[in-house]
């Protein structure tokens, strides 16, 4: 296919190629996080045609920032199993466990979901945050633990949140509004001087796709793993 | 145009129970009568409901939400698909139980009001805008007084309203097979007809919900009652409406115009008995006559739905259209996979002998393609394909026949957001 003519978007089954793609480079490059699964949807087989069926998954990903005044480019760290690892660099001494108005350093995780949508034909990202004791995050509390430039990312048009079904879990998610996603996709690669090959697109889209998504909650693509 | 004026009019008696739970007065108060139309949504209902029983709730605040047998109520389907789908025996009225307290949050997307069920529906339409034009700028780009008149026309049910702001929407819906024929049928007596090719992506969003039954069954009230959301499963699909040959048949010239009268007479008989039910009826005052045919009417309308759809039935050897049959071929690839071995009934009509070898008639590569990747990696779908059956069908309340060309239950039958949405009761051998 002519990257030219292209239109931005994918089929379920590129997306799966591209998922497998996206997840294997992950894994290999980005040591500081947990690797995507895929996980398949066993449920109602004859709903959606095999290649479809699944979804990426990275869950329990610390969020919390470490500090207000900390370079908000640095606010993502894996969660390791122990939670105090997110803020131990900035506050190994001082042990807030116990105090009740420290809502700053209460430990926030989130869920991510890339599922592909056949509506848009491109990936969405759905996401759910939580406390450390499971309860669930409301939005205007997630964005506060946005980096500052999530705010600017999300005033576009092209990235809005909403909240809706989870398609497979069918629970209330949210998610970053797919709509605009074709387009600057689109020109994401089109940009690129080289001309690429389709191949090439497929094997680099969800990559490019979550360099500019993943940055609305602070996850940052190392500059190795987009080479 | 007066397919969708039924649509629009149709309406689900509901008699809502307050829960139990939130009963402080002695006698408990009677349950809410109320018509809630088809393509509106329960929380709007709420500025009728709240007065009646706010005199018997316990001091808080009120988040309103409904429950059919237990299940939460999803706000955001469209209250007619929630009845076809939970209710595949019809009950009129309609018993489900209000809540005002205790959300259940984690099934439930939270609802603050109409403002929610607007943003719901907007961004519905919006995912159907993309599928029909490929993108959803006239959506978003849309004016406030436009935005809001056109949720007005919603909430009030004024289809005249929403036709003019809608049509500035410009989503290009598919070219109707049917109409284009009556048309011509009645300008010329040529029987083949050739539709002009149109720019149209032919693309219709369809919203499709599919309720799974382990158990066998005979009558619909032997379906057993939905006691969880696992037990259905929906999805957003386009259909893609393919163009094998040009032309329909018709089978006599009257036909087409019988129906028009049809429509007419439906149109006179129904208007008188749509003056009055139209807000809340609360029961204490109520009379006999009222009530009567406060019940018959979405019956009335159903019966008329289902005569106009035998005709149109009669009249088409459809072999040529695109029919809903091809559009569930598509929805459920793998229900279809191998029709000469598996049982397909729909709508009592056994299709066993319709379709005998399976490659020469799938519609697509694709599906074929499904089918070789299915034999060798998933033996299981294959089984569960093969003891799975499709029981019933139903859109906007009534049971289409599968002849029917899919562009006339695009048009025609449409929610507001220009979803199509199908009700498929599926039986799986367990």
């Amino acid at each position: 296919m002519d990257v030219l003519h292209w239109d931005g978007t994918l089929s379920a089954k590129d997306f799966r190629i591209g998922a497998f793609a996206f997840a294997q480079k992950w894994e290999s490059c980005n040591l500081a996080f947990p690797p995507w699964s895929w996980l398949p949807c066993p449920k109602h087989p004859w709903l959606a045609p095999p290649e479809e069926e699944g979804y990426l998954s990275l869950e329990k990903i610390c969020i919390s920032r470490p500090n207000e005044e900390e370079d908000i480019d640095q606010i993502s760290q894996i969660d390791t199993g122990e939670e105090e690892t997110c803020c131990s660099r900035n506050e190994d001494i001082l042990d807030d466990a116990t105090l009740v108005q420290s809502n700053h350093h209460e430990l926030h995780y989130c869920d991510f979901h890339i599922v592909y949508s056949s509506t848009f034909r491109v990936p969405v990202l759905y996401f759910r945050a939580y406390c450390s004791d499971g309860r669930p995050l409301p939005l205007d509390e997630i964005e506060k633990e946005l980096p500052a430039c999530a705010s600017k990312e999300l005033s576009k048009k092209w990235t809005f949140i909403t909240q809706e079904e989870h398609p497979y879990l069918k629970r209330p998610w949210y998610k970053l509004h797919p709509c605009g996603t074709a387009e600057w996709m689109k020109l994401l690669f089109l940009s690129d001087t080289a001309n690429p090959k389709f191949e090439v697109v497929l094997e680099l889209y969800l990559l490019s796709w979550f360099s500019v998504v993943g940055q609305v909650f602070g996850l940052r693509i190392s500059f190795k793993i987009s080479n | 145009m007066e397919a969708p004026k039924f649509v629009w009019e149709g309406a689900i008696p509901l008699q809502i129970h307050l829960h139990e739970s939130q009963v402080t007065t002695l006698p408990p108060p009677p349950p809410a009568l109320i018509l809630a139309p088809r393509i509106g949504y329960l929380p709007l209902l709420a500025p009728l409901i709240k007065p009646y029983f706010s005199s018997t709730l316990p001091p808080g605040v009120d988040t309103i939400w409904f429950d059919y047998n237990g299940l939460p109520l999803k706000w955001y389907i469209p209250t007619g698909v929630l009845f076809d789908l939970l209710c595949p025996e019809p009950e009129r009225p309609w018993n489900i139980t209000v809540h005002f307290r205790g959300y259940p949050g984690s099934v439930l997307i939270p609802c603050e009001g109409e403002d929610s069920v607007k943003w719901s529906f907007i961004n519905s339409l919006k995912e159907a805008a993309y599928i029909m034009n490929g993108n959803c700028k006239n959506v978003m780009n849309m004016s406030q007084s436009d935005q809001l008149e056109l949720w007005h026309s919603v909430m009030n049910g004024n289809l005249e309203a929403y036709q003019r702001v809608s049509s500035k929407l410009k989503l290009a819906t598919v070219d109707d097979e049917y109409a284009s024929l009556c048309l011509q049928k009645s300008q010329q007596s040529v029987i083949e007809t050739d539709l002009p090719a149109q720019a149209k992506t032919g693309r219709v969003p369809v919203r499709l919900y599919v309720l799974s039954v382990s158990k066998d069954f005979d009558d619909l009230d032997e379906i057993p009652r939905v006691d969880s959301w696992e037990k259905i499963s929906y999805i957003n699909r386009p259909v893609e409406i393919r163009k094998e040959g040009k032309q329909c048949f018709l089978c006599k010239q009257q036909t087409c115009n019988w129906q028009l009268c049809m429509w007419r007479n439906e149109l006179d008989a129904d208007s008188q008995l749509l003056y009055f039910p139209c807000s809340i009826l609360c029961s204490s005052k109520l009379d006999t006559l009222n009530l009567i045919l406060f019940l018959l009417h979405p019956i009335l309308n159903f019966i008329i739905f289902i005569c106009l759809l035998c005709y149109m039935h009669c009249s088409f050897f459809a072999d040529k259209c695109f029919t809903l049959h091809d559009a569930l071929k598509i929805l459920l690839p793998e229900l279809f996979l191998d029709e000469s071995l598996m049982n397909v009934k729909l709508g009592g009509v056994d299709l066993e002998d319709a379709v005998r070898n399976s490659n020469e008639d799938v519609t697509s590569d694709k599906v074929v393609e499904d089918q070789g990747q299915n034999a060798c990696k998933r033996p299981e779908a294959c089984r569960i394909s093969s003891s799975a059956e499709i029981k019933l069908i139903r859109i906007q309340g009534i049971e289409p026949k599968l002849e029917i060309p899919f562009s006339w239950v695009a048009n025609n039958l449409l929610n507001p957001d220009y979803f199509l949405h199908v009700c498929v009761c599926v039986k799986v051998a367990q």
